[in-house]
This record gives C-alpha cells, structure tokens and sequence, in this order.
C-alpha cells in the first residue's frame, strides 16, 4: 500500500445545521493528480477548506501524513478561488507571490532576499517574470491565475490544493497550468484539484473523486470515471464518452 | 504662532495619524462604515468608565470604550451571520441603540458631570491645550497630546511588527487561514486599534471628526497608488495636511476646527477624486476618449487594408461609408498621418509600411483576443497619442 498523503475520517460540515457535507470518508495517496468533480453545491471548495482548517468541521478528522493538518502547514501548499480576493488590492504581482512565503517565515519575521529569489523563480516558471512589477489588477484572468499558482509553487509544499485554477482562463494559460501540475505530480507531490470540466477529466489527471455532499467514489481514473459514478453524482443520466 | 496654537495643531495631527493607519485598512477591507459605528457606540463606554473614574482622560474610559467598540463589532457580525440582514442593515441596527445608550446615560446624569453630547459630537480641540498633565510638580504638556501621543506609538508598532500579517489577511484570508496566521486574530487586533484610536481621537476631535479622519486620507491615497506602503504613507500625509490646514482655516474663520479639518479633508478628496493622474474622474474621461479615438483609427486602417480600389480610399468616402462625423474623421486622419501610418494624394488615402505592419499585427491579436497586447502594440507604435 502507498503512502496516504491525505487521509479524512467522517468529516461532515454543516452550514446553519444544513450538511454540507456528509460522512465523507477519503483516503488520497501520496503522489496522485487528483480531480474533485460534482455538481454545483456538491462541497467541493468546502472539503479543500475543512481539509486546510479555514472551516471547522462539525464531526470528524484530518490528517496529512498521519498528523494533524496545523502541525503539516508547511507541506501543504493552497491556491484559493481567484474570485475569492480583490485584485484592486494596491500590490505587484511579485509582492502576491511573495505572500507564499510568509507560511515558512512565521509571525513577525519578514520576508528578505532569499524569500524575494524564490519568489522570482516561481514568477519564472509560470511565465510571468515580465510582469513582476505589474500592479495586480493590471493583470488578465488568465495571468491572475498564473500568479496565483506560482504563489502556491513558492511554498514549495508536498501537497497542492488548487479551487478551480482552470476558471476563466484562456486555453494557453490552462495548457500552461496542466503542465507545470504535470510536472509537481512527477517530483512526487501530490495535486488535489477542484475540478469543473468533465471532459478533459481522463486527459489531465489519473485519480479522481466523486463529490455530492456524501462521497460518490474515489480512485484511478480509469477504474472508476465511467456513466454509472457521474450519473449517480450528477443525478441525471450522464454519458460522456471517455477518450482512449 | 503661541505656544497654544502650535499644541492644537500637534494633537490634531497626531490624531490624523493615528487615524490614517488603521482607516487604510478598513477602506481595503471595505469596512469603512464599522468605523462610523465604533465611534459612536463607543460613547456607553466612555460615560461608564467617567462615572467609574470621574476622570475624563482615566485609561479606565479608553479600556471601556475600546471594549464597546469591540462589542459592536462581535454583535454586528453576529446580526449578520444569522444571515437574516445585509452588513450594514447590521452596522445601521447596532450602534444608534448603543450610542442612544450613551446619550440617555449622559442625560441622567448630566448635572454633576462635565461631559455632553455636543462635545461628544464635536469635540473640542481649543480647550485641549487647557488641560494640563502635570508630573511632580512640572507641566509637561496638554493631557492629550500624551494620550494620543501614547496611542500612536502603539499602533506604530504594531503596524510594524504585523505589517505582513495585517498585508496578508486583508488581500487574502482564506491563504492566511491556511498558513496559521488566524484571520479572527488580525482582525479583532485592528478592530482593537481602531477602536482604542476612536476613543483617544475623540476626546480632541469628537466622534464624527474621528470617521473622516479614518477614511477620507486613506480613500484619497487609494486612488494615488498601487502600493500599500506608499498608500499609508500618502494617507498619513493627507491626514496632517488636512489637520494643519484645517486649523488655520478655523483660525481666519473663526469657526470649529474640527469642522474645518473635516472640511479640508473633504476637500482634499475631491481633488484627488478629479485630478489623480491615473483612476482620477478627468484622467478616466480623456483615456476614454483617446480609447474610442483610437478604435476609430483602427477601424479606418483595417478598412483600408482590406480595400484596394481607389473609390474606397477616398476622403470623402470616409463620412459617407463609414458614417463618421467630419470631426471625427478629421481626428483620426490627422491621428493616423502624424504617426506615419497613412499618405494622402490626389485626396486618395493609402497606408504606408509603417501602417500596413500596424494593421496587420492588430489584426492578428483581434483574432486571438489577446487585448493586453494591443496597448503595449500601441505604446510601440504610436508617438502621438488622440
């Protein structure tokens, strides 16, 4: 058996008593690329943000590599909902990527040289080292998202939680992200995404959950994505036909 | 200038400091109105810990009222997560009962105490340098010039040693959540601020003073910056200009200064508000015009690429066929010659090599809707802007 990078006991969350999710248990192996995928309300984002500690659960348990996730937040790395921050904030790209740091600094200690570089090289490999001094809003979507990303590469973290990094994105940015998530999953990280678009499912990741407040099913993509486990997470007959 | 007069201006721009720095923070945390809110619920803290104390400047009244102005805070969020009202139905419910509080409280009492509600309102910078803290005998200054004085100093500090705690969770809590710096904590910190920075601010400037104060510098620098630092810096700034200004103003007047000050820093935000080089009202207008202008002119080349006969380049045919205003027409052929893009002869238009490349790469960035780079293109192009 591999190594469970992330392992979740009879979460349920609930919001004004209404669950939000459900009894979920989940068991996501060291080193996979893995989609969250369910309908809207389905608590996709709600399970990352119970999974980080920025929602309390009502019942149950986390654990990254077998501890509590607030002695592992050095090994998680988050890329929020791009929506979820206001990009008129009066700050540079390389200053948001920056941010990414302030995890391994602590309280108080302040960001320096070595925190700047890292920072840079991030910008790099998203491509965006150009716009480094661009105030954020200036920024397209597509390259919001980028930076965001290389704020999450910047942690240099085992695990990557992304919420809908592919939303609002042109097609060149979303090659440009599948890639460099390809290639963390190569270094032995392991990639959760909250995922939206069913068809590109099988080409971009090989582990996929099914969510809709309880846990539909969890595995290989090419063991469990087929018609049975979307129709019972989408509720409709759902066929789509599966790439080769 | 006496010794007096330069004592008010000290206090009134230490205020405006302390102010400027938790305001910036509440203007990008859009929650500017908590700060009306605090002001004026923090009043049953204040007459309270006056009828414990009997001392108008006792620490006992700053430690009250700083714990209504947090109470305001944890109740308007309560109202609020119920989900039953909107945020600032909350903010609008909470502090009027607070304050009317106060003002009962006050009223009750009001014949043995030396406090009112007009100088709650208002305050009373004049008098400030009146009130004397003497140590052993010596006079060492106005009463609160060391109050604010000591309030400043803190925030200073805390701002300094927090600075990228408070950065971090104003642009994004879910990620400072994530990586232990507990949003919950930040933001009581600068509620605690803004509230023990109202108290000491009240007593010289009064309770509506205090919000101006808080949030016109630090709106004005908003629009003045893409730096949060140089955002602070600009709103300390402001914030004393006003104070100081607005003192003399008072002076020649011979009317309230703190509704001078108040008055200048209205001011000063109108005129950042038209003339702020980039976001302000007559830099937007005229981006837009020059944005339309050019549009225009790209058209006109487009449609001149993509039509040889000599019929279609013709001057005339320009208001005809593309149904401009003859002004506009004019513009945008005196637009497109100035930059080298078109030749005129015989009244038949034609576009030069410079032109020809300028069309031919915006037409391939139309295509693929790249428009980011069609204003660096544009920066490369032209050398006289619409």
């Amino acid at each position: 058996m591999k190594t469970l990078a992330v392992k979740v006991d009879d979460l349920t969350v609930a919001y004004n008593y209404k669950p939000v999710l459900w009894d979920i248990d989940l068991e996501i192996p060291e080193g996979v690329l893995m989609a969250i995928v369910g309908p809207n309300g389905a608590g996709k984002s709600t399970l990352i943000k119970s999974i980080l500690g920025i929602l309390k659960p009502i019942a149950g348990s986390v654990s990254i590599y077998e501890k509590p996730y607030e002695k592992q937040r050095k090994l998680v790395a988050y890329v929020p909902q791009k929506g979820s921050v206001d990009w008129d904030f009066p700050t540079t790209a390389l200053d948001v990527v920056m941010m990414g740091t302030y995890g391994s600094l602590g309280w108080i200690k302040r960001p320096g040289q070595k925190e700047k570089k890292a920072a840079l090289e991030a910008l790099e490999k998203v491509g965006m080292l150009p716009f480094k001094n661009r105030q954020i809003s200036q920024l397209s979507g597509g390259q919001q998202q980028r930076i965001f990303l290389a704020r999450a590469l910047v942690q240099n973290a085992s695990i990557y939680f992304m919420d809908e990094p592919f939303q609002g994105v042109d097609a060149s940015t979303e090659i440009a992200i599948i890639n460099i998530l390809k290639a963390l999953r190569k270094a032995g990280k392991t990639v959760i995404v909250v995922h939206h678009d069913l068809q590109t499912v099988p080409e971009y990741f090989d582990w996929v959950t099914f969510l809709n407040v309880k846990k539909i099913a969890t595995g290989p993509v090419k063991d469990i994505f087929n018609d049975d486990n979307l129709t019972k997470t989408y509720g409709i007959n759902y066929k789509v036909s599966i790439q080769e | 200038m006496n010794n007096a007069q330069l004592e008010i201006q000290l206090i009134a721009s230490l205020v405006a400091i302390a102010c400027a720095i938790p305001g910036t923070f509440l203007v990008l945390r859009k929650m500017a109105m908590i700060s009306d809110a605090i002001s004026h619920s923090i009043l049953p803290g204040i007459v309270i810990g006056f009828f414990i104390s009997h001392d108008l400047n006792s620490p006992l009244l700053i430690l009250f009222a700083a714990l209504t102005g947090i109470i305001t805070v944890v109740i308007v969020e309560y109202i609020q997560k119920t989900g039953l009202v909107k945020e600032d139905t909350a903010i609008g419910l909470v502090f009027p009962i607070l304050f009317s509080i106060g003002v009962i409280l006050i009223a009750k009492n009001a014949n043995d105490v030396h406090i009112d509600t007009d100088a709650v309102l208002l305050g009373e910078l004049a008098f400030a340098p009146f009130d004397r803290l003497i140590v052993g005998g010596t006079d060492i200054g106005p009463k609160s010039l060391w109050i604010i004085g000591t309030i400043l100093l803190v925030t200073v500090t805390l701002l300094i040693t927090f600075f990228k705690e408070l950065k971090l969770s104003t642009f994004d809590k879910g990620l400072a959540a994530s990586l232990g710096f507990s949003p919950a904590i930040i933001h009581y910190g600068l509620m605690s601020v803004s509230s023990v920075t109202t108290v000491g601010a009240f007593d010289a400037v009064g309770a509506i003073l205090v919000v101006a104060l808080m949030i016109a510098p630090a709106a004005a620098a908003y629009l003045l910056t893409t730096d949060l630092k140089k955002m602070l810096a600009l709103a300390i700034g402001f914030g004393v200009l006003s104070a100081v200004l607005g003192y003399w103003v008072a002076h020649l007047l011979d009317a309230s200064i703190a509704g001078s000050i108040t008055t200048v820093l209205g001011l000063v935000f109108l005129m950042v508000y038209l003339f702020a080089p980039s976001k302000g009202i007559i830099a937007v207008m005229y981006r837009e015009k020059q944005q339309r202008t050019e549009v225009s002119l790209l058209t006109f080349l487009l449609h001149l690429k993509n039509h040889d006969d000599l019929s279609e380049r013709h001057v005339k045919h320009l208001n005809e066929h593309i149904n401009w205003q003859k002004v506009r027409s004019k513009t945008v052929l005196d637009l497109a010659q100035k930059n080298n893009m078109i030749v005129i002869k015989d009244n038949i238009v034609s576009l030069t090599e410079k032109g020809d490349a300028f069309t031919s790469k915006a037409i391939d960035y139309i295509i693929t809707n790249e428009d980011a780079q069609i204003e660096d293109m544009k920066d490369d192009f032209f050398l006289f802007r619409g």
